[in-house]
């Protein structure tokens, strides 16, 4: 580390021309980024502001706004969990499967096929959760309702179309499988060879060498991963919307038939007929979802700093 | 390593460019040459440019229908864009000028100032809104054994409210003597988006049952139950579920069995012709301009082969537009959607009913006098 | 201790360097006994395929730590363990795939025509043939607009954190944000954009290049993470040999750092356009829905596949045959096959890309 420093001193005692536009344009595309996003928030605030406080009738069967917004927030959270929960210990096994397990002419097609998904649309997500996954899952929730009902997550009565918010949560996970496989597989594969084969030269299993040379060097990458995933799965609007069936309060009943919504899938639904007025309040959602994105990266963030200093790296 | 590397970048990405360039050189295969010959045997627009509307999606099918038309009319010269937005967009895209007419479910109201703000939009004078599209709403059920059911608009209430639950309840039976009716739970499906059908169906349940305390809305007011999105949601959450009832397009129900609701003394099942009688027996809207022939539907009708669960759908379009060519347009597409020829195109291709002959003509007259000014 | 001990311990040492280990084909072995022995009650109580895949894996799961357990030790039963898990962990995420995969090529596949190729759905009577030449362009167009705005802005954005901004306060903050804009709902940022161009251009602007916009938000943060992390990788080394050879420090970061990193950069890039190129709301906003085949990025409506799977499937119109597929979920389901063999192709040229480019090291 001591000699990067020593590096970019010198470089920073000959500032050439070059170097100068060079990290001006660096710095631009940063700012740009940040004014993107002022932008975004600035318009969210200026239309969603209203949305706050309207008369009760715009907000539905509720009688204020954070009454509305509270089961579709809740929504969101739920879908989001659901998805990392499943998707990211799968993603991980896939990406090392093909970074370290899987002999090359095994690893490259699983690798394709698993970044094709990343490209299928939203759409086609939604009509194959609603016309495969939610009609192959229906028997198993009536069988988890009947079993294991003295759960609250199964409490039931189970849902007669299989389309409920663990449906969804699952159709979520297989989307952001890709996006966290790719960036998690691309980091293993750049742990240095030297540090591996120090591992295995030391008689650790492949497992240990795993855990000793390559976690460690791919942590950062990792959590960048999940972060990306987690982005997509609380945005997503298009797939939840056509999957879900909602219209449920707060509850943690996974297999029934009235679910909360999620935020962005609320939007979507309602925004095609909806009066300026409500719109606004659409827009409102909009501004909370995005200060609930702003707060869980600061928590993980906060946590990911605090195991950094934890493990001395 | 280093010097080549940019320039080994140079050969692929020439050849990307030169894939796109190859791609967007050369226009569709069906447009221009084929669209001129084909639309020419009955070349009677002569009309040239771009119209562009937005608004309700329940109307797109038929939109396209209308669009084909209207370019074959006029040798393929003209194009027709319909942005299939939503009612509530298109009717605040057509207010702020971005449009040249709009397509709404529901007519304009001051509410929220939305016929007001189009009077502005339109110089000042009323606004011209035409019924175009007629679709019965069929309420579709999934029950073994079952192919038919008669219900009132009682029964049909307190099934899409909760109250009753199961397919074997004595007010189902008490109406369908013939029917076997399993001892099976209800499991009723609603638009899980708003919807100008769902605002039309809770209308009907308002005002024809004594059982619904709900108002008219896009939004499904019962909390609870199954819902799904857009009619395809409805449709496939009811065929793929057990003892499931929505309420959809009738022309999307396909294989589903349906009700026949209960108008008068007689059970009537939905179609084109029962839904067109409604349209032309209900009262005009009250406090109209001429112009404006806005209608609530009269659900509560007793005309025989009447078919009162209906969606009504409107265009919407000024009197007069600054450009001639706009206005032109406007008067020559929208004159169109109200003919014969336009109705039947509609029907073929989206399964709507075809307006009866007294709406259509006097839509054909506030649309004729559309003029540049 | 010591002394007891030593002559027992170093007798089996001195004979062999490696522990004991399973023999070779232990895994096949236990696998084959796991499926004779899943298959025991799945046959007597009648359970499907699907029971007797799950119980299998569970056996398996279980007998090759144990037996690893015994021959081995601890360690390598857990090697062992993980392994089994890492693997099944694959086939789980592989079964969804393939499903999904399966579904759009079978549904897809009987409607691709060369007519559905190159023809628009621009017609003027309504027995005309249809297809989707004009979204091919447009969903082309757009994302190529969207890639050049946001590709370029994300990989400088990214050099700053990592070259220039490293431990500053605004990159902090940069970092920071970037993951916030990940979770932009599609639909805000199409809002947000097209609320954007019609204050600049008016209220009947469509365009485009309004979509590109849009998506570009999408995209950036994607650029930026993936491509944030894999210079992060690059070994400083490099970095230094190239600044002690005097080479200025912009050319040091693209001849030396871009190159080394460039297989992971063109992997987030396809990624991000991956993660767009499906997007629907935004576009149907902002860039509308035509029948024509548009060229202009800068003018006119466009019509992208996403769009137009969505609108043909909410909207399919009548089968000819009652109960047969509407016209409009043939073409949604046709449409949405192309879209990903574009994005496949794609990709494929990405990896070409990344192949040529990477550096020919060891590694």
């Amino acid at each position: 580390m001591a000699t990067t420093v020593v590096a970019e001193d010198t470089g920073r005692a000959r500032p050439r021309l070059g170097d100068r536009v060079f990290s001006r344009l660096a710095l631009a595309a940063g700012i740009a980024i940040l004014a993107a996003l002022a932008g975004v928030f600035i318009f969210l605030a200026i239309e969603g502001v209203p949305g706050l406080s309207k008369p009760a009738e715009f907000y539905g069967s509720a009688t204020s706004f954070w009454g509305y917004v509270a089961p579709l927030l809740f929504g969101t959270v739920l879908a989001a969990v659901i998805a990392l929960v499943v998707a990211v210990p799968l993603a991980w096994g896939v990406a090392l499967v093909v970074s370290h397990y899987a002999p090359k002419s095994i690893a490259t097609p699983i690798a394709y096929v698993i970044d094709l998904l990343a490209a299928v649309p939203s759409v086609v997500f939604g009509l194959w959760g609603i016309s495969v996954l939610a009609r192959e899952l229906q028997p198993a929730y009536v069988w988890l309702d009947e079993n294991m009902g003295w759960l609250p997550f199964f409490a039931g009565p189970a849902s007669g179309t299989g389309r409920t918010i663990l449906t969804a949560g699952l159709v979520l996970a297989i989307m952001i499988l890709p996006i966290i496989t790719a960036i998690s597989r691309e980091v293993f594969a750049q742990t240095p060879r030297l540090h591996e084969e120090a591992a295995l030269a030391l008689g650790a299993t492949r497992w240990e060498m795993i855990r000793m040379a390559v976690f460690p060097y791919a942590r950062s990458g990792m959590v960048s991963a999940v972060m990306l995933g987690l982005g997509r799965a609380l945005g997503e609007t298009m797939a939840v919307a056509m999957v879900l069936s909602p219209g449920g309060g707060i509850s943690l009943n996974l297999i029934s038939s009235s679910n909360p919504a999620s935020i962005a899938s609320n939007i979507a639904a309602n925004y095609k007929e909806g009066t300026p007025g409500k719109i606004q309040v659409l827009i409102a959602t909009g501004l909370v979802l995005f200060l609930v994105t702003f707060l869980v990266n600061f928590a993980a963030r906060w946590i990911v700093t605090r195991s950094e200093r934890k493990l001395h790296r | 390593m280093n010097r080549t590397s940019f320039r080994k970048l140079l050969a692929p990405s020439v050849a990307v460019l030169a894939l796109s360039i190859s791609l967007t050189a050369c226009g569709a295969g069906n447009e221009s040459d084929a669209a001129a010959s084909d639309g020419s045997s009955e070349a009677t627009g002569g009309l040239s440019g771009d119209l562009s509307g937005a608004g309700s999606s329940a109307q797109e099918k038929a939109q396209g229908a209308w669009a084909t038309g209207f370019q074959g009319m006029n040798d393929g010269n003209v194009t027709v864009n319909y942005d299939p937005v939503g009612s509530g967009d298109g009717r605040t895209n057509f207010i702020e000028g971005g449009v040249s007419f709009a397509g709404s479910d529901s007519y304009l109201n001051d509410d929220e100032g939305e016929l007001t703000a189009a009077k502005e939009r339109c110089n000042g004078e009323d606004p011209i809104e035409v019924p175009a599209y007629v679709s019965p709403i069929a309420v579709a059920f999934n029950v073994e054994g079952v192919d038919s059911l008669n219900l009132d608009a009682d029964t049909i209430a307190q099934i899409f409210d909760g109250k009753i639950t199961s397919w074997d309840d004595q007010a189902i039976a008490d109406q369908n003597p013939d029917a076997t009716l399993p001892d099976l739970a209800i499991t009723p499906v609603h638009r899980s988006d708003d919807s100008g059908t769902t605002k039309n169906f809770t209308d009907y349940l308002g005002k024809a049952s004594s059982s619904w305390s709900y108002e008219a809305e896009d939004a499904f007011p019962v909390k609870g139950g199954e819902a799904a999105e857009g009619t395809s949601g409805v449709i496939s959450a009811v065929s793929g579920g057990k003892g499931t009832i929505g309420y959809a397009d009738e022309s999307q129900v396909g294989d589903l069995s349906v009700v026949s609701v209960k108008v008068g003394e007689e059970y009537v099942a939905p179609s084109a012709e029962g839904a067109a009688t409604v349209v032309e027996a209900s009262p005009a809207a009250e406090g109209r301009a001429d112009v404006d022939m806005a209608v609530d539907i009269d659900r509560e009708t007793t005309e025989p082969g009447a078919y009162p669960v209906v969606l009504l759908s409107y265009v919407i379009a000024c009197q007069t537009y600054e450009d001639q060519a706009e206005a032109d347009l406007v008067k020559g597409y929208l004159s169109y959607i109200v003919s014969d020829e336009g109705q039947q195109a509609a029907s073929e291709e989206a399964g709507s009913a075809p307006l009866s002959s007294s709406v259509a003509e006097k839509a054909q007259s506030i649309v004729d006098a559309i003029t540049a000014g | 201790m010591s002394v007891t001990t030593a002559p027992v311990r170093t007798a089996p040492e001195a004979v062999s360097f490696t522990a004991a280990r399973l023999p070779r084909i232990a895994p096949a072995l236990v696998a084959v006994v796991a499926v004779a022995a899943a298959a025991l009650p799945v046959l007597l109580l009648g359970w499907g395929p699907v029971a007797w895949a799950i119980l299998s894996a569970l056996v398996f799961l279980v007998a090759l730590p144990v037996w690893a357990g015994v021959v081995e030790g601890r360690r390598g039963a857990t090697d062992r363990l993980m392994t089994g898990l890492v693997w099944t962990a694959c086939a789980i995420a592989v079964v969804p795939l393939a499903s999904l995969l399966w579904t759009v090529v079978d549904r897809g596949l009987p409607r691709i025509s060369s007519t559905f190729l190159t023809f628009s759905m621009y017609r003027t009577s309504l027995d005309q043939e249809v297809g989707i030449y004009h979204a091919l362009i447009g969903t082309l167009l757009i994302t190529i607009g969207a890639a050049v705005i946001s590709v370029p802005i994300g990989i400088m954005a990214a050099i700053y954190l990592i070259e220039y901004g490293k431990g500053s306060r605004l990159a902090g903050w940069i970092t920071f944000l970037v993951d916030v804009m990940t979770g932009i709902p599609s639909i805000v940022a199409g809002l947000f954009a097209f609320s954007v161009f019609i204050l600049l251009f008016g209220p009947s602007y469509r365009s485009g290049i309004g979509g590109s916009v849009a998506l570009s938000l999408l995209m950036i943060p994607v650029v930026v993470r993936s491509t944030e992390e894999m210079l992060r990788l690059v070994p400083a080394d490099l970095r230094e040999a190239s600044y002690a050879l005097g080479v200025p420090k912009w050319r040091t970061i693209v001849k030396v750092v871009l190159p080394t990193a460039l297989g992971g950069i063109v992997t987030g890039v396809t990624l991000a356009i991956a993660r767009v190129v499906g997007e629907t709301a935004p576009l149907l906003l902002i860039a509308g829905l035509t029948t024509r085949t548009n060229f202009n990025l800068f003018d006119g409506r466009m019509t992208t596949l996403p769009v137009l799977i969505y609108t043909q499937n909410a909207n399919p119109g009548i089968a000819e045959t009652p109960g047969g597929t509407p016209p409009g979920v043939e073409i949604a389901w046709g449409a949405a096959l192309v879209l990903i063999v574009i994005v496949m192709l794609l990709n494929l040229v990405a990896r070409v890309i990344g192949r040529i480019f990477a550096p020919k090291t060891g590694h």
